[in-house]
């Protein structure tokens, strides 16, 4: 009797004991169409949530006995679309694996389940003076698993690191159904780093069922600026001159005139009319020494050419200098309802260049484009502003993004800085890489998931595509032409 | 020129592949004593040797793999900066590529970060003899699996490195030793309490019965939490630390075998008939001397960590950890195709094909 896989696949895993949630009918797989990156859709074949790492790898097993595509989900924040699911795939939502483990607080670590919220996290360490360091902006609701696989950054990266350096271990099944024990509680593993593989792997070298992170003190002060600066060149320059004058900000973000505008218009900031630039400085640690370091970084600010500085006396203005950074999506929302967001990463001492650039493109494809950026480690997000009901609106903001990210890699920078290549930037792929290094981007991948059933087509362009779009970057002379290019 | 040496290490490792003749990646050679024995060729990388970039004001340097350690500090020095992992320096001869090869790591790991942590980026010529470019020089990518920090503590056996980017980072403008009198016990706790704060801790050691505590920092930072600890200030050790990060303090002068325990920082003392020094806040346990592997190994994994015969002694118990089988496939499957011919390093980490 012929099945078809989705009534085989549903089939086998309603057998799973204890009983599996499994969603299978049309109207419950809609609201899993997509994640954080809306602008494409597909409904899965089916969507398993387990609640257990027995019940997830009983979804792994059978899978791979009938060849059906997994992709791996937590809260679907994922703003390049790694989560979004596959037709004839199952889905395997992780948001009910979502126990805290364990809270260690002289250790300094908290073991977690994947679905666990990131802000989450540093609630439960609070009370013991610790927090989990990366906070990428959706903290309040993407979980650590997602962060894991997405090697999450957050504005606090350039002194506290990205999730990568803030993990210890992590519990993984690979496409085998084998339960692969990544690190350790202690501070290194014997072998491969294979932590530093599967973190940023974007569910393509497993599924993430346990999490151990580290936590850190939380500082005993925080000190808040904002500098205000005619161009974004000079408010580069003065974020140089911080760091080359020794000092490591927990926090450099920087706002341009169109992102500055947006605030003022919707939140009443009362900048400088000048401003073309804003940007915030945070320095933590103990009294003494984010006090003295806030003097430091002030006396730079002014050095630089501010034309205003403003230090937050108390946490209620230093909420006040953050909600022009915070708010700046918001805001910026406001001129038009649809924004396409960049995740270039670039050398720092290129950033008044390629802003140039961005402004550049925005005026030949006439679309408007603000920028909000960690300038203190280099990495942008100008957002392409588009209307969704205009016919071509969408395309040519992907194309102008497109555009931007072949500049940071012209520069000497990455495609994505803490985003994910996801199927966003498959293309860009292409363009960073060259052949023998995504076939051996394949063969990590292989080793994990020798028969391609993990998140398929995701994160790494086959070289069948990137050779279709013509994109394969060829530096001089091709080095191994016996490499199948197509 | 970069290009010729790099072409031609890329001929000779095609070479050696279609003989499946086993090479031996070498630089300064100031390593041979760590991992399995040696054998095959001696692949002299040395000679790519210097700095391709060095920008303070971005924190990121790149190197070719054969640059001396000491010359890379020379330079970071030179802009008050310095490779915050504190590599150790077995000696005048060692390089960058084979610090990052062994993943090194000295006294400041456990509060600034490892050798990998601090790893952007790595050109590296697989055992196909393909030239290949990972990571970037950008403090923040994502872009594609992390290779360069897998190379990191791999030993070469999947890749010969020709360049690295690093994130390097500001040199505290003070430092000061504090020693307290304390049992092993007692010293692992204090120092994870005093972890869990905001404090400039940057070191710890204990040794028979003496806590040593370094602080970094800025002065204010340093001089406030000198205040909060109390201890005395250890003036009677000039250059401690730098000794102890390249074992030249006296605990290492011997030729004893040398375990390495690497566990939980927060575990319980692990008696054995030897002195310890305990290093990384309890995470890293040094033993010297003759003890039975298979029992040391069990108390360490039973404790959550693992055990390396460091130095010295008899190879054949196995200088790593065994790993989990589900855990040896992996490896297998990388190493098998990052080195299909099996020509790189063999044997100095693994038999990856072997029993395990």
């Amino acid at each position: 009797m012929q099945t078809s896989p989705a009534s085989e696949a549903l089939a086998r895993l309603r057998r799973v004991q204890p009983p599996l949630a499994i969603i299978a009918d049309e109207e419950g797989l809609r609201p899993f169409e997509t994640d954080a990156y809306i602008v494409h859709r597909e409904t899965p074949m089916l969507v398993a949530v387990p609640e257990t790492e027995d019940q997830a790898r009983a979804v792994v097993q059978v899978c791979r006995e009938l060849g059906v595509p997994i992709v791996s989900r937590g809260a679907g924040t994922g703003i390049s679309g790694g989560a979004i699911p596959r037709h004839d795939g199952v889905l395997l939502v992780l948001t009910k694996m979502r126990r805290v483990l364990e809270v260690d607080p002289l250790a300094r670590t908290a073991t977690v389940e994947p679905g666990v919220r990131n802000l989450y996290v540093s609630e439960c360490a609070e009370p013991h003076g610790l927090f989990y360091a990366p906070d990428p902006s959706s903290q309040s609701i993407c979980s650590i698993g997602g962060n894991v696989a997405e090697n999450a950054g957050g504005v606090h990266c350039l002194k506290y690191g990205l999730t990568t350096h803030n993990l210890l271990a992590v519990r993984a099944i690979d496409a085998d159904g084998d339960v692969l024990e990544i690190g350790s509680q202690a501070l290194d593993a014997p072998g491969f780093d294979l932590l530093a593989l599967i973190t940023g792997s974007e569910g393509n070298l497993g599924v993430i069922t346990q999490v151990v992170v580290r936590l850190v003190p939380l500082p005993e002060r925080i000190e808040t600026m904002l500098a205000a600066y005619p161009t974004v060149r000079q408010a580069a320059e003065a974020v140089g001159e911080i760091i080359g004058a020794g000092i490591v900000p927990a926090g450099l973000e920087m706002m341009d005139r169109v992102v500055i505008d947006a605030c003022e218009r919707s939140m009443d900031m009362d900048f400088p009319k000048d401003a073309g630039a804003l940007l915030l400085a945070e320095v933590d640690g103990g009294a003494e020494e984010a006090l003295d370091a806030m003097e430091r970084v002030r006396a730079i600010l002014e050095r630089c050419g501010a034309s205003e500085v403003r230090v937050a006396s108390d946490a209620v203005e230093r909420a006040k200098l953050w909600k022009s950074r915070k708010g700046a999506f918001a805001a910026l929302a406001q001129i038009l309802p649809d924004y396409y967001t960049i995740d270039g990463s670039i050398p720092r001492r290129c950033l008044p260049e390629v802003l140039d650039h961005v402004f550049a493109l925005a005026k030949e494809y006439g679309l408007t484009v603000g920028n909000v950026f960690h300038a203190g480690d280099g990495n942008i997000h100008p957002c392409i502003f588009y209307d969704a009901n205009k016919p071509g609106d969408l395309e040519r903001s992907e194309e102008m993004g497109a555009r931007i990210l072949e500049r940071c890699i012209e520069v000497g920078g990455t495609i994505t800085g803490e985003h994910g290549v996801g199927i966003e930037k498959l293309r860009q792929m292409c363009v960073q890489f060259r052949a023998p290094e995504i076939a051996a981007f394949h063969d990590v991948k292989h080793a994990f998931d020798p028969t391609d059933i993990l998140n398929p087509g995701k994160a790494v362009p086959t070289l069948k595509r990137c050779a279709e779009w013509g994109g394969m970057h060829v530096h001089g002379e091709l080095p191994h032409p016996e490499i199948p290019r197509f | 020129m970069a290009d010729t040496f790099i072409a031609e290490l890329c001929d000779r490792i095609r070479a050696a592949g279609a003989k499946r003749a086993p090479l031996r990646v070498r630089a300064g050679g100031t390593k041979d004593f760590y991992g399995g024995p040696l054998s095959g060729e001696a692949l002299d990388v040395s000679r790519y040797s210097g700095i391709v970039a060095y920008e303070p004001k971005e924190l990121v340097l790149t190197v070719k793999a054969g640059t001396p350690l000491a010359e890379v500090e020379r330079v970071l020095d030179g802009e008050r900066q310095m490779l915050a992992f504190e590599p150790p320096r077995f000696g005048a001869a060692s390089t960058i590529g084979g610090t990052i090869a062994a993943g090194f790591s000295g006294p400041r790991r456990p509060f600034a970060g490892s050798a990998r942590d601090f790893v952007l980026g790595a050109r590296i010529v697989n055992g196909k003899g393909e030239d290949l470019s990972f990571g970037g020089r950008v403090i923040k990518n994502v872009a594609g699996y992390d290779v360069s920090r897998l190379m990191a503590g791999a030993l070469g056996t999947l890749g010969v490195m020709t360049e690295i980017s690093f994130k390097v980072l500001p040199r505290p403008s003070m430092e000061t030793t504090l020693s307290f009198q304390m049992d092993e016990a007692a010293a692992t706790k204090q120092v994870n309490a005093w972890a869990g704060q905001p404090l400039p801790l940057s070191a710890t050691a204990w040794l028979a019965g003496r806590l040593l505590v370094r602080l970094s920092g800025a002065p204010s930072a340093v001089s406030a939490a000198r205040a909060k600890l109390g201890g005395d200030e250890a003036s009677d050790l000039p250059g401690f630390w730098d000794a102890l990060r390249d074992h030249r303090v006296e605990f290492f002068n011997n030729p004893r075998p040398l375990w390495r325990l690497c566990v939980p920082q927060t575990s319980a003392p692990i008696p054995t008939e030897h002195p310890q020094l305990v290093e990384w806040g309890g995470g890293q346990r040094w033993v010297a001397g003759p003890i039975d592997a298979a029992a040391i190994r069990k108390a360490a994994q039973d404790a959550g960590g693992h055990v390396t015969l460091f130095r010295n002694g008899d190879k054949s118990v196995g200088v790593f950890h065994p790993l989990q089988p589900a855990l040896m496939k992996i490896h297998r499957r990388l190493k098998d195709a990052f080195d299909p011919h099996g020509i790189l390093n063999p044997g100095r980490m693994y038999d990856f094909h072997g029993e395990g």
